[in-house]
Formats: C-alpha cells, sequence, structure tokens
C-alpha cells in the first residue's frame, strides 16, 4: 500500500526575539501552536496528535518539558511524542509527525519545536566539566570555526564569501517580521569591519541567541481538501545520522548529510536538484556554512559552492533563493531552528511568506542539521502533491 | 587489568524562569501569603493553578483565593531527609487538598512521625518567616484542629491576583550528582599520559587508530584493545584564533587571542584538538609540524609549539582534516 500524502495546512510561529519574559515556556509554545491552528482554522479538536521537539533538557534545566506542557498543546487524551536529535530537532520532530499521517496512523498532526535560550545554558549545558578531561577551549564557534578554515582551504573561496552570506540574510530578515535580528542599518561594510570572534567567523556572521516556537498541522488528503488556504505537500524526508568524531569524518561536507539529500532527491524524484529546486532554506548558524551545505546537498559541485553565493544566485531575487526568512543567522531558538527551516520552506510553496516571498516557489528544500554535524534531517515540499 | 578511574561529577546550574501570568500570581501570592487557584471552565478550582485547562486546552484566567487550610488526601513518609528538601528532619510527603479546591498539592507535612500522619487529617499551611515568591514560602504544612467555621482567621478574603510589584520570573537551582567512570580504553590512556606517552587503540577491522580509544571503533562497532603509541609529534590540520575570553573557568588563564588547533598525532587516524603555543599566533598554519609542552604534574600537554621541521605537505595530512 502506497504512502499516504502529507500536506502542511498551518504554520505559526512566535516573534523571535532574545528574551520573552512575559510567558512560562507553557505560553510560548501555545502562542506557536495557536497561530497554526488559525492559519490551519482548525480547533483543539481537530488534533489527533501532538509531536514536539526542543534541545536538550538541560538547556533550560526543565527534565521532560513535554509533560507538562500537554494541557498548553490540547494533547490531554491524545498521543504526544518528543524527538530529540539536537540542533536538528525541529526537522526530525516534523519528519516524525509527517510519518504518523503517512503511515495513515493519525489523520491530523500538530508538530511544534521551541527554545527559551534566555532561560537557558546552551553553552555549559552541552560543557560539563567532565573529570579526567581537558576542559573545552573554544565553546561552539571554536569548535565548527576551523572547519570552515578547512573548507576555505579546499575550495579556495575568498575570505569574503562569509560577509556577502551575512549581509544577504540580516537584508533577508529585514523583510521577516518573526525574524529575531531586524539590523535595518546593516552594510557589507558594518559585516565585514565586526570583530574576529573565532577567526575565520567574524561577529556578524554567527547566529542570535532567541526566545521563540514554531508549529505546523500536518494532514492527510481530506485534510487538505477541507483547508483554508493552499496546502504545502512533502514530496520527500529523510534523516540520517553518524558520529560526532570517527577516523575519516568528513566535517566540511559529511557523508550523513549527502546520504540524507541523495534519500529525499529520491524519493521526490529530483534529478538534479540545481534545476529542479526553487529555494532552499538551510540551517546555517555560520554564514560559511551556505556554501558548504549547497555543496554537501548537490545544489553545486565540491568547492564550487562559494561560486553561487558570490555571483548572487542565492540573493532573495536570485536563481536559487538560500534562507529567505533570513536564515538560523537571523534567528536562532535552537530546539525551533530547524522547524523554522521547514516551515518556510512550506510558506514559500504555499505562497504565503509574505515580504520575503519569492516567485516561482514550486519545490522548496528545508534542511536542519544538529550536534556535530552528526544529525541531518530534511523535506522538499511541492506546492502540487506528489504523483499517485 | 589496572583499576578502572572514578570521579566524582556535579552539574549544577542556575535556571532562570519566566513565570507567565498565573505562575505569577500564584507565588506573589505565596509572599503576602494568599494562595491562589484558577478556576476552569466546567467550575472545577485547580491548585496548584495552571495556564490551561487540562480538559478543554483552553486558556484559563480566573484567579479564585482558597483557604490556607486543607485535608490530606494521601502521603508517604520520608525517613531521611536529602539536601535542599523542605525539613531537614524526618518528614511526609502529602497532597493536600486545600479547603475551596478540586485538587491537592504536594508538599511536606511537620510530623513527629508516621503514627501521627493519616489520610483525611486536616492540616495548614505554615509560612515561612522569609517569604519571596517561591513555592518554600510554604515552609511546610502542620496539622489543625481548629473549626473552619466560627470566625477562623484562615478564612480567605476572595483575592483575585492582582499585586502591587508581581513576582515574574524565579532561579530554579538544579543540581545533579554522578560518579563518572571514563572506563577502561580511557583510564589506560590517562594512565600512559601520566608517563607523558599517547597511547591509542588500532580497530582490528579498518587498522585505523584512535586516540583518546573508545575501546570500540565507531565506524566498525567491533571492540578495540591493541594499543599502539603515537606521537608525541604531530601536524596542524586546521586551526582557529580565539579572540573572545571563553566564561569556563578552566579557560580564564589563558590569554587571548589563543590558537585552538586540530593536531594529527603522527601515527593517528583523527586529530586531537589543543592549544597552540611558542609562535606568534598570526604565525600558525595549516601543515604546521607541533610536538607537546608539558608542566610539571599536569594531566595533559599544556599546548603544543613548532618543532622547528618543515611543513607537512597538504596531501599527506587531508584526509585528517
Ligand atoms: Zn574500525
Amino acid at each position: 500500500m502506497s504512502k499516504e500524502p502529507v500536506a502542511v495546512v498551518g504554520v505559526g510561529q512566535t516573534k523571535h526575539v532574545a528574551a520573552r519574559r512575559d510567558v512560562s515556556i507553557a505560553g510560548l509554545v501555545r502562542e506557536a501552536a495557536r497561530r497554526a491552528l488559525d492559519d490551519a482554522e482548525l480547533g483543539w479538536a481537530d488534533v489527533d496528535a501532538v509531536v514536539i521537539g526542543k534541545a536538550p533538557d538541560f538547556f533550560e534545566g526543565v527534565m521532560m518539558p513535554e509533560l507538562y506542557l500537554a494541557d498548553a498543546l490540547g494533547a490531554v487524551g491524545k498521543p504526544m511524542l518528543r524527538v530529540h536529535t539536537a540542533g536538528s530537532v525541529g526537522g526530525s520532530t516534523a519528519l516524525v509527525a509527517a510519518n504518523l499521517v503517512a503511515a495513515r496512523v493519525h489523520g491530523t498532526v500538530l508538530t511544534l519545536a521551541f527554545e527559551k535560550q534566555s532561560e537557558s545554558n546552551a553553552m555549559w549545558g552541552l560543557s560539563l566539566p567532565i573529570p579526567f578531561q581537558q576542559p573545552l577551549l573554544a565553546g561552539a564557534g571554536g569548535f565548527f570555526a576551523p572547519h570552515v578554515r578547512a573548507y576555505m582551504r579546499r575550495s579556495g573561496a575568498p575570505d569574503t564569501v562569509g560577509s556577502l552570506v551575512a549581509y544577504k540574510d540580516r537584508r533577508n530578515a529585514l523583510k521577516n517580521p518573526y525574524a529575531h535580528l531586524h539590523e535595518h542599518d546593516i552594510t557589507l561594510e558594518k559585516v565585514q569591519a565586526s570583530p574576529m570572534l573565532w577567526d575565520p567567523i567574524r561577529y556578524s556572521e554567527t547566529c542570535p541567541s532567541s526566545d521563540g516556537a514554531c508549529a505546523m498541522v500536518l494532514t492527510d488528503r481530506v485534510g487538505a481538501a477541507r483547508a483554508a488556504r493552499p496546502p504545502a505537500w512533502m514530496l520527500g524526508g529523510a534523516m540520517r545520522s553518524e558520529p560526532t568524531l570517527f577516523a575519516g569524518k568528513d566535517f566540511v561536507s559529511p557523508q550523513a548529510g549527502k546520504d540524507c539529500a541523495a534519500d529525499v532527491y529520491r524519493q521526490a524524484g529530483i534529478a538534479d536538484p540545481r534545476r529542479d529546486i526553487d529555494a532552499v532554506e538551510m540551517y546555517a548558524p555560520f554564514s560559511w556554512y551556505e556554501p558548504m551545505w549547497l555543496e554537501n546537498l548537490g545544489f553545486a559541485a565540491e568547492g564550487e559552492g562559494w561560486k553561487l553565493t558570490e555571483s548572487g544566485v542565492t540573493e532573495l531575487d536570485g536563481d536559487l533563493p538560500v534562507n529567505m526568512s533570513g536564515g538560523v543567522l537571523s534567528t536562532n531558538p535552537i530546539g525551533a531552528s530547524g522547524m523554522i527551516r521547514f516551515a518556510e520552506a512550506a510558506l514559500q510553496v504555499r505562497g504565503q511568506a509574505g515580504e520575503h516571498q519569492i516567485d516561482r516557489a514550486r519545490k522548496v528544500l528545508g534542511h536542519a542539521y544538529g550536534g556535530g554535524s552528526q544529525f541531518f534531517s530534511m523535506w522538499l515540499v511541492g506546492s502540487e502533491p506528489p504523483d499517485a | 587489568m589496572p583499576e578502572v578511574l572514578k570521579a566524582p561529577l556535579v552539574v549544577e546550574f542556575p535556571f532562570t524562569r519566566s513565570l507567565g501570568p498565573v505562575q505569577s500570581a500564584f507565588l506573589t501570592g505565596l509572599r503576602e501569603r494568599v494562595v491562589l487557584a484558577v478556576r476552569t471552565s466546567d467550575g472545577r478550582t485547580l491548585v496548584p493553578p495552571v495556564e490551561y485547562d487540562p480538559v478543554t486546552a483552553e486558556e484559563i484566567r480566573d484567579l479564585v483565593e482558597v483557604a490556607p487550610t486543607g485535608t490530606v488526601t494521601t502521603w508517604a513518609w520520608n525517613h531521611a531527609p536529602r539536601r535542599d528538601q523542605p525539613l531537614g528532619t524526618p518528614f511526609a510527603w502529602v497532597l493536600v487538598r486545600l479547603d475551596g479546591a478540586d485538587t491537592a498539592l504536594l508538599h511536606a507535612l511537620d510530623a513527629p512521625g508516621p503514627d501521627a500522619v493519616h489520610t483525611g487529617m486536616r492540616v495548614r499551611v505554615r509560612w515561612a518567616e522569609e517569604r519571596t515568591g517561591a513555592i518554600t514560602d510554604i515552609a511546610c504544612f502542620e496539622r489543625y484542629e481548629g473549626s473552619p467555621d466560627g470566625g477562623d482567621p484562615a478564612e480567605p478574603t476572595g483575592h483575585t491576583g492582582e499585586f502591587d510589584d508581581p513576582v515574574t520570573g524565579i532561579v530554579a537551582r538544579a543540581r545533579l550528582e554522578y560518579t563518572y567512570s571514563p572506563g577502561r580504553a580511557q583510564t589506560a590512556y590517562i594512565n600512559a599520559l601520566a608517563d607523558r606517552r599517547n597511547v591509542g587503540e588500532r580497530c582490528p577491522s579498518c587498522r585505523k587508530v584512535y586516540v583518546p580509544p573508545r575501546g570500540a571503533c565507531p565506524t566498525c562497532g567491533v571492540a578495540t584493545s591493541e594499543q599502539v603509541e603515537v606521537g608525541p609529534r604531530g601536524t596542524v590540520t586546521t586551526f582557529c584564533i580565539v579572540n573572545i575570553k571563553a566564561a569556563h573557568t578552566a579557560n580564564l588563564d589563558i590569554e587571548v587571542p589563543y590558537v585552538y588547533a586540530h593536531i594529527a598525532l603522527d601515527g593517528a587516524d583523527l586529530a586531537l584538538h589543543a592549544r597552540i603555543g611558542g609562535i606568534p599566533y598570526d604565525q600558525v598554519r595549516m601543515g604546521l609540524r607541533v610536538e607537546p609542552v608539558w608542566t610539571e604534574g599536569a594531566r595533559y600537554p599544556d599546548h603544543y609549539r613548532p618543532t622547528g621541521e618543515p611543513d607537512a605537505d597538504y596531501d599527506t595530512y587531508k584526509e585528517l582534516v
């Protein structure tokens, strides 16, 4: 029996900010869930199950927060699942929800991811003082910066590429009312003059720390037929993982990322992603990850991704827009960041992205990764349902 | 086999919490010696209050005061109170349904012994002397024989949860205590480091040498045991220059900028991470040949410094980047 086609009929998110001191965690997730239901013109009773994701519990120090969030998400008396795959969790949460619909376990599923970074210890919650081990020397940026240098060496990309990405993403964010950073006076010169934190990564080439939540309503063909607005259809979705460190690990272009993309393209019948996909919303917490992931995802040959960035192809009005929402570089409530990518892909093919809507958004890829480049999750959504 | 290392590991953070409107009123109420409940649309009264109706999922904000007296619905005796529990002497954990409420609140009951506690017993709040807007503003519950009618001083005053200067956030301390053991393979590695030797393990299947060893190969999924000494010299495969001081206490005495590098020790099949010294930070490069610098009594090399050899050719280490 073939899978049930999965449609996104509701998308909701909070206005992402540095600190939402006016709401509890329950109040935060409620806001995004309510907006997704409103977008779908559905009520709590229309939802059959809830699938929720967030980053590790120790970020906010609430153990298994999903248990206390059941009331806020209308999950009482329904199945509720928690997904946990580090920074990629927003993406894998959406895929677990989608699979429940595809397998005809449930007709309509609410999926949601969140982080309240202002109440968290994201940095040291992940860097515990383990006995006998030499303490970590450099923090998250220090973990990823050497891999960026390795990419620059391999590809011969000019030093300026990272700043071009940051300048683009921050300008895109100005068109997205939900984005955290709205730097109205941003210029390329300001990005390039910002201090080097972890050389080769500059301050303006790093993501902020945000409070926020994102939710989607996923449903089957029957639900999609009743939808208030055009649905986004899932054409392919996949997850892959690999160890954080192993002999032969390619941090610049991890094998798990390539395999994950290949699986999505196979499901969706994509022969040439550069030609067949209209836009990409990818998880790039540091600007240099745009060209790196463009190669990993098959949009450019190895060592060539930066040329797409440099030539303006990835601009909002380019031939392959990347991170139309402003990306993780402009908004990063960690646990929600993957789902925001997936939701942005859905908004684009539904024609609901507002000021940052692109033309011809028929097929858009949403991408997330997490941990030490060890978890990957992606989906491709389209404006038309998959071929029967 | 030498003894496997063990050490205590305490993980402790002060977490902040934004309360939102309902918990804010509840905790501010405790500060003012008022217990607030929330009323659901079907007329039930919930203590502690919640923001969303457990049955209908609707937002609920109708705050009502309940009495500081109530009835024990069930209990368990705590023979040996632990750190940070409400009372330092043995006490009962109790669920108390306060007068006027439909649900029960979990707290501690001060009682001389388990024989003095029973389901159905009448209790009242014992307020803490110092109150800050926290659940600990209720020091505990205590036995209460007073009559609820007849001018009881504990009668609620009809408070609706409006306060001057409400508490909007709290700090919740979390503390976890573990006994940590690095396991057999890492113990051997750590013990060898005490003699300033880097000893890894080779996978019997793919022949890759892991330093530090993990006791198993993450790609092949097989146990490793063949010990291989690597280094002490190695090659910088990639690096970054750290310009910001990390908040981590272990790093406080390291001056910025410094170079944080991935170093492939000679004979190892993946890089380890270390600081580079003995060379200006802006002269460090990929391919630089380095060796460890030890300080007396240290468990690990303090940093690595250039050996003076010619740089390694990119092709010799590119698989390790
Ligand atoms: Zn192996």
